[in-house]
Formats: C-alpha cells, sequence, structure tokens
C-alpha cells in the first residue's frame, strides 16, 4: 500500500436533530453508504457518488454532502484531478473510464454566442396570438421542383419526395441503448416522444417488445456490433441510424459491461447472458466511404426504400468534409455528435480529450454542405452537450435540422449526472438492469416528466423565435445573422460566421 | 415603413412617369427622403432585343474602363451613354448613371439553358462584388431602373422620369435603416428581367442569402430586398417554376392549412415547403415583383406590411395605400386588400 487512501471527494452527513431514523436513506443507496445498525445510522462517505437519491427521499432534509471536505494542496497544473488519475493508474495499469460527457473544462461556445430580438424596425410575434411553426423534415429534399401544367390548368407534382421524418418540434432523443438505460426509461421516453409527436433512438441494444407499441416514433440503430439487428428491427423503425462514432468516444467502440446483460437484455441484443457486448471500433464491413455507401444502399433495400436512412459520426476535426462524403452515400441525414456527449462508459481520456464541440461542427458542416451545393442531400442533426432550449435555438441559427437530446431527457428523469452509469447500480433507476432499481422509475410519471421538458422548451423555442420576428423554423435555420459572438476571436467567428456584438 | 407603388397595363399601353411620380409622392410620409426610385418596363423599345445595363460611376475613369472590358469581354456594346439627369434640385449627383445597350455573346456561357441570362448575371455579380465605384442597377431588356438619394418627386426630377414611357411601372419611396443615404440601396432592385420593390425587413435575410449564395448569386447591397430578386430568378427562370409556384414558395400557407387541403394541392405545398423551406421569407413585408410580362404582389404569412390591390379596366395597381392608387386613377372601381402570403398576379394579354 505505496500510496494509501486517498480524501473522499464527498462526505455525507446527517443531522441528527432532524433524523427521524425512518432508514429511508439506507434503502435507497445502492453504493451501500448507510447502514442503519441498533437505531443508529452509521455512514461511509468513501462509497459515496452524489447521486443525491437519499437526499431526495429524506422526509426531514436531513442529509447534506460535501464535496471534496479535504481537498489536495491546491496546485495550477497537478490537480486533485490529475493526481489522482495518477494514483489509480498506477494502481491499476488500466485506461480510466468514466461516465456521461466531456469532464474539462474547456469553454462552451453556446454561452459566447446570443441571440436577436426584433425592435421597432420590425414588429415581434405573438405565438399566443399568431401561428407558430416549429415543425420540420428530416431527410433527403429534392433540390427543385418538377411539375407538369394539365391542360385544365392542374398542377402534377413529377417530384417524388424521399421518405422523411415529420418531427413536430425540432427536439428528438438521440440514442440510449437498452442495456446501458433500464427499459422503464426507454419506455418513459419512448411515451414521451410519441405523445408530442418527435423521435427517440433505441441504441444498439435492438428493441424490446415492450416498445413495439412506440416503434412509429423510435429510429432503430445499426452499430459496429450489429446488436439485436435483423430485418423484423429494421422493419419495425421509423428510421435506420448507422452508427459510426459517437461524441463520447470518437474512434473507439462501446462496451456494455456483462453485469448489465441480464436475460431481457441478452434477447434484445442477442448475445448470451452475462456476456460483455462489445462493438468494434470500425464497422468491420465499412473500411471507406464506398462501403458506407452500400451499407446506406443495402439498409434501404432491406426495408424498400421506405425509411430515411441517418448515419451518426462524432465531430472531429474534419467532420465537415467527412459530412459530404455521408451527404453523397445516399444517406438522408447527418447526425452530428460533438465532444460534449453523454454516455454510460468511455475511457475518460477520449470524452475528455478528442473531437471537437457541436457549435463548430454545425456551422462547419452546414457551410461545407451549401459550398458544395448538396445541403438538401442531407438534414442535419446535431447533438452532444444541449442544456437549454437556447442552445437549440443557436444549433439550429448555425446550421442544424433538429437537435437529439440525451443527458437532459434523463435529468428529467432524476439523473443528477454523477457519472457512474457504467457500475450498473443507479439508484434512480435509469442506467441499470437491477430489477428493484427500475421499478423506481414510473413509466407514466417519468414520460411526463420527459414530455413537460420538450414541451416547456418547444414554448421557449417558439418565445425566441417570435422576437426573432420569425414564424417558422426554416427561417431559423442556419440564419447566422441573428446570432452574434461575445467574446469570441476572430477565427473562431469566422468558422462560425458570426459577427460580433455590436457589429 | 417605405411605399410601394406599382401598375401593370395588361394591353401593353404605355404609360409616362409623371403619374407615378405624383402617385409615390403622396406617400411621402412613409419615406424619409433618403431614397426612391423607378422602374419602367418597355422604356427602350429601340434597343428591346438588348439587355439595358445601368451603371453607378463614381468616377468615368478606372471603374468604368473595368466595365467596359468586363462587357467587351462577354460580348458587345451596342450604343452607350450618360443616362440624362437634371441635377437643379437637391439631389447632389455623387454617382453618374450610366446606360450600356449589351449583346451577349451567346456561345461564351454553354452550360446554361439561358445564355445570354447568365452572361448578364455573370457580368452583374462581378461588377457590383469586384469593381470598386461600379454598380450596376439594372440589367433587363427594354426595362430601366432610375433611383437615388432622395424624395420621391425629387428622384422623378432628376431622371424626369415622366419622359420615359413603360407599360409597367414600379416605384418605392424609401425609409433607410440599413444603408441611408446609398444610391445603390433605394429600391427597386433589379437582376435582368425581375425588379423587386419591398416594405419591409425580411427576418430570415440570414437563411435566405445563405440559400441564394450556394447557387451562385452574390449578396452586395447590403441589405434584404436584393435576395428577392434573386430568388425569384432562381426558382422561375432556372427551376421552371410558375411565378404563382415561386411566391407560394417563398410565402407559403401554414402547416396546419396544408394538411386541410385535398390530396394533390397537399402533395404540392408539402414538396414546395420542403424543397424551399431556405427560401421562405419571414418578417413582415410586403413586395411588389416586376417581370416582362407580370407584376406580382404578396406579403407576408400574416400580413404584418399593408398591401392594397386596385383594378380597373386593363390596369391592375399594387400599392402600399389606396391613396396613391387613386392618385393615378380616379375613377376606379375596385380596390381591395389581399389575404396574408396569398399573391395577386396583373398578367399582360400581349
Amino acid at each position: 500500500m505505496i500510496i494509501g487512501s486517498r480524501p473522499t471527494k464527498f462526505q455525507v452527513r446527517i443531522d441528527n436533530n432532524l433524523c427521524m431514523l425512518c432508514g429511508r436513506c439506507a434503502d435507497n443507496c445502492s453504493y451501500g453508504v448507510f447502514r442503519v445498525d441498533d437505531n443508529i445510522i452509521h455512514i461511509n462517505s468513501r462509497f459515496c457518488v452524489a447521486c443525491h437519491r437519499c437526499i431526495s427521499q429524506c422526509p426531514r432534509d436531513a442529509i447534506t454532502i460535501i464535496e471534496r471536505p479535504c481537498d489536495y494542496r491546491s496546485h495550477p497544473v497537478w490537480t486533485a484531478q490529475v493526481k489522482e488519475n495518477i494514483f489509480k493508474q498506477a494502481e491499476s495499469g488500466k485506461i480510466l473510464l468514466g461516465g456521461m460527457g466531456n469532464a474539462a473544462e474547456y469553454p462552451i461556445l453556446f454561452d459566447h454566442l446570443v441571440l436577436d430580438a426584433c425592435q421597432v424596425t420590425n414588429p415581434s410575434i405573438d405565438p399566443l396570438r399568431e401561428p407558430m411553426e416549429l415543425r420540420t423534415y428530416i431527410g433527403k429534399k429534392p433540390k427543385q421542383i418538377e411539375y407538369r401544367q394539365t391542360p385544365e390548368g392542374d398542377i402534377d407534382l413529377v417530384t417524388e419526395l424521399a421518405p422523411n421524418l415529420k418531427v413536430e418540434t425540432p427536439i428528438m432523443i438521440g440514442h440510449m441503448s437498452y442495456g446501458a438505460i433500464s427499459l422503464n426509461a426507454h419506455i418513459s421516453m419512448a411515451k414521451a416522444v410519441t405523445e408530442i409527436g418527435t423521435f427517440i433512438g433505441t441504441g444498439e441494444g435492438g428493441l424490446h417488445e415492450a416498445l413495439y407499441p412506440y416503434q412509429n416514433n423510435m429510429i432503430v440503430q445499426v452499430a459496429s456490433g450489429r446488436f439485436g439487428v435483423d430485418v423484423d428491427y429494421l422493419e419495425r423503425g421509423a428510421a435506420i441510424e448507422i452508427k459510426i462514432g459517437q461524441g463520447a468516444k470518437p474512434g473507439i467502440g462501446g462496451h456494455l459491461p456483462g453485469e448489465k446483460v441480464c436475460a431481457d437484455v441478452s434477447c434484445t441484443r442477442m448475445i448470451p447472458e452475462g456476456s460483455d457486448a462489445i462493438s468494434p471500433a470500425p464497422h468491420h464491413d465499412i473500411y471507406s466511404i464506398e462501403d458506407l455507401k452500400q451499407l446506406v444502399m443495402s439498409l434501404k433495400e432491406a426495408t424498400e426504400w421506405k425509411k430515411p436512412v441517418f448515419v451518426k459520426i462524432a465531430a472531429v476535426h474534419n467532420v465537415a468534409a467527412i459530412a459530404a462524403g455521408i451527404a453523397r452515400s445516399g444517406a438522408d441525414a447527418v447526425v452530428v455528435d460533438g465532444f460534449r456527449g453523454g454516455t454510460g462508459a468511455t475511457p475518460s481520456v477520449f470524452r475528455d480529450h478528442v473531437g471537437i464541440p457541436i457549435e463548430a461542427a454545425v456551422a462547419a458542416v452546414d457551410t461545407k454542405l451549401r459550398k458544395q451545393g448538396i445541403r438538401n442531400e442531407v438534414s442535419i442533426i446535431a447533438s452532444g452537450g444541449i442544456r437549454q432550449s437556447a442552445d437549440i435555438a443557436k444549433t439550429i441559427c448555425l446550421g442544424a435540422d433538429t437537435v437529439y437530446i440525451g443527458t437532459a431527457a434523463l435529468v428529467a428523469m432524476g439523473c443528477r449526472v454523477c457519472g457512474n452509469c457504467y457500475r450498473g447500480l443507479c439508484p434512480w433507476g435509469i442506467a441499470t438492469q437491477r430489477q428493484d432499481l427500475v421499478a423506481r422509475l414510473n413509466p407514466d410519471e417519468a414520460s411526463n416528466n420527459v414530455k413537460n421538458l420538450i414541451d416547456a422548451w418547444t414554448l421557449e423555442l417558439a418565445e425566441l423565435m417570435g422576437a426573432a420576428g420569425i414564424n417558422s423554423i426554416e427561417s431559423l435555420r442556419g440564419n447566422r445573422d441573428r446570432l452574434r459572438g461575445y467574446m469570441l476571436d476572430q477565427a473562431m467567428m469566422d468558422v462560425l460566421d458570426v459577427k460580433a456584438i455590436g457589429a | 415603413m417605405c411605399g410601394i407603388i406599382g401598375v401593370i397595363d395588361k394591353q401593353r399601353e404605355l404609360m409616362d412617369g409623371s403619374a407615378i411620380r405624383d402617385a409615390l409622392s403622396i406617400m411621402d410620409e412613409r419615406g424619409s427622403g433618403e431614397g426612391a426610385g423607378y422602374a419602367a418596363y418597355g422604356v427602350y423599345p429601340d434597343y428591346a432585343d438588348l439587355y439595358a445595363i445601368h451603371v453607378f460611376y463614381n468616377n468615368l475613369v478606372e471603374p468604368k474602363a473595368q466595365v467596359e472590358d468586363l462587357l467587351e469581354t462577354w460580348g458587345m456594346i451596342e450604343y452607350d451613354e450618360e443616362i440624362p439627369t437634371y441635377p437643379e434640385n437637391k439631389i447632389t449627383k455623387i454617382h453618374t448613371p450610366w446606360r450600356y445597350f449589351f449583346r451577349p455573346k451567346t456561345r461564351l456561357m454553354q452550360r446554361s439553358k439561358t445564355p445570354d441570362d447568365e452572361i448578364v448575371k455573370h457580368i452583374v455579380m462581378e461588377v457590383n462584388k469586384s469593381v470598386n465605384g461600379a454598380l450596376i442597377f439594372s440589367s433587363g431588356k427594354n426595362i430601366g431602373v432610375f433611383k437615388a438619394s432622395g424624395w420621391p418627386e425629387e428622384v422623378a426630377d432628376f431622371y424626369r422620369v415622366e419622359n420615359y414611357e413603360g407599360y409597367l411601372w414600379l416605384a418605392h419611396n424609401r425609409y433607410p435603416t440599413n444603408t441611408p443615404g446609398w444610391w445603390g440601396g433605394a429600391h427597386p432592385f433589379n437582376l435582368l428581367n425581375w425588379s423587386v420593390v419591398h416594405n419591409g425587413e425580411i427576418t430570415s435575410y440570414g437563411t435566405n442569402r445563405r440559400y441564394i449564395e450556394s447557387f451562385g448569386y452574390d449578396c452586395t447591397m447590403y441589405t434584404d430586398t436584393e435576395v428577392v430578386a434573386y430568388l425569384m430568378d432562381l426558382l422561375v427562370r432556372r427551376h421552371g417554376l410558375s411565378q404563382e409556384l415561386a411566391v407560394r414558395a417563398l410565402a407559403p400557407p401554414f402547416w396546419e392549412e396544408i394538411e386541410r387541403m385535398p390530396e394533390k394541392p397537399k402533395n404540392l405545398d408539402t414538396a414546395l415547403r420542403l424543397t424551399y423551406g431556405s427560401a421562405m421569407m419571414n418578417g413582415p413585408f410586403a413586395i411588389a415583383v416586376a417581370s416582362p410580362d407580370s407584376l406580382v404582389g404578396f406579403s407576408d404569412r400574416i400580413k404584418l406590411r399593408p398591401l392594397v390591390i386596385g383594378e380597373h379596366d386593363n390596369r391592375l395597381f399594387i400599392s402600399s395605400e389606396e391613396a396613391a392608387i387613386r392618385t393615378i386613377d380616379s375613377a376606379i372601381s375596385k380596390i381591395f386588400m389581399p389575404k396574408a402570403g396569398h399573391p395577386i398576379v396583373g398578367r399582360t394579354y400581349v
């Protein structure tokens, strides 16, 4: 024991004057922080991850959690995090894992962009009194319309539209697999998007029978592990998404630990119970862009050209050129996942250091596609670090058609972003397969929360659009004139193609 | 603010510019004396086959030589002269307006279905982007735009628009917010056969500009109106839409309305919105668009700007105010206000 104990990350305290020894904290903590013995609650703070489940259940507000009560000596370079990582790796010799999205302190571009509103020279539009259109269509659009005029003066449309997804609000929920998250979490979100008229991704975990009622609002995923993929699965989805990469782990595959592969998960994934589900880094049938095109075409052929096919990539340095290649592959939408995108488990070194933020990626992709005259070939779905309605408005101004949210939807169901999803002990019943924990998430209530969140953001978007004198989402898309950069350097503003505040 | 007035005679009977001058001037209150202009169709019958290219020159040395070089490279200048002006009133002649009657060499633009138009469009974009001290503000056949900084009556008198005769007139009185005092900022905006006057502010300008620029148009006028002319050129000339359909793409019905339609129009409108979502214009506007055989007026989808239509015999009037129409035609009987987004089209019979 060379290194010895480290300061606990959290210290849990119970105010004995308030505590009534009901034991709910002990019942609820799946990490084993509390133990009730002889009418005394014993606390082991070292196990605490600050998931706040105990706080949420305590009837007397008796619990306090303090972050880093005893810290390391401060140092600007050798921070506590750096030192702890070294300790862990010195002991284990392994790659460090983390959950959720990028935790490094990069500036957030969203917070350096401000939106516009009308004053005097044009009126703002009141969404309470005037129609406000947030509906958008995801998929390939024709470059131009062709039609025939009949002798009677009727117009016959010659152009045939490719299949598109009709999305009632530009907020979709991204792919989180059954396995990574619980069935109840999936059902809750699927129910919410179905009621709203938007969509959710299945992730690469297949489609559980319990989700069949919502399949018309679900996008099925084909990832490098091909888990859960058969023609029945493809046909059930409203659209199909090929996952090439993910913002939280660009360039590497996925890993679902065997502990989370219960009987049900093993069925939907089509793998043995208890076995690790490891998705390879590349698709083993895609070694270049022309191979991607073949897969896109195969999936379309398998589903009789009735469903749009999306391709999801992580936002990496050359994202614009890659997206242009995807636009030429026959794909109907490109999903760009920024480096703040969440995950159940990823090597922290990837999570924190690989890729670029979604703001810059969307701006670059939209510009590149327009320069090449192929913006109509694909829709752009942006994801990775969308925290609030303003982020969505800004993303659309930068050129996206819609966004995928992920973490935000989980937070709406109670998630505290503690980052321990890969351990399978989520006390909120979200990122776990333990039945007693899953049962804590009531799909009726949770779906209501998710729906409320999307509804609330939709209302805010409508207000923001109305204030900007815009009554249709199409007119916000790529409208970078309605953004200004606040304390951004010129190079960044050139990439985003926005002017500075006051300019 | 801003005031617009347009009139088309469907039999192509010519009208001199005096009435339109008076009609625009009666709406002086809608402007600020910093920009006004007139577009007239049918004014150059002697050169009807040639492109009439109007240029503002800052001086007659470097920019003029550059523009003429470009014109001679792409075709032939059959005749040119300074546009007569009569600067006895308050307008300071900060530019010299010049006109060329130009015949493009068709074979130089083989990739286009309309090579002559494509050559002229190319020259307009090139000059306005790259030639310092020159601005092409009118480039159609048998069409002339006359504009400057000043009140409507001052600009009319500066060019003596009463000396021109056209079967279609379009005029605009400006209350500038973007580029006051700049002659190039005055309306009408013209490209090839299209002339546009606009009252409003296009809140979707950023989206429209990104869209139109990806088709090779350059927005150089620092104002939103020019995109309307380019969008009409793209949708009608290059994509082959009728003017009605083009307007439907620019100011489409709401989804709610589309959903209530019978199958056929529903599919058409859905296809238009999906295809031309980025061309759709948002924000308050009333717009009149002229082409050699039509005058089209339309407003934004919730009608945040006034638009009045008048009809009398062969004439269709489009205006911000009824008073302006009555100034031209005091005996007019039919006057109405069109529904939001709904295009009103006056087309010549001949």
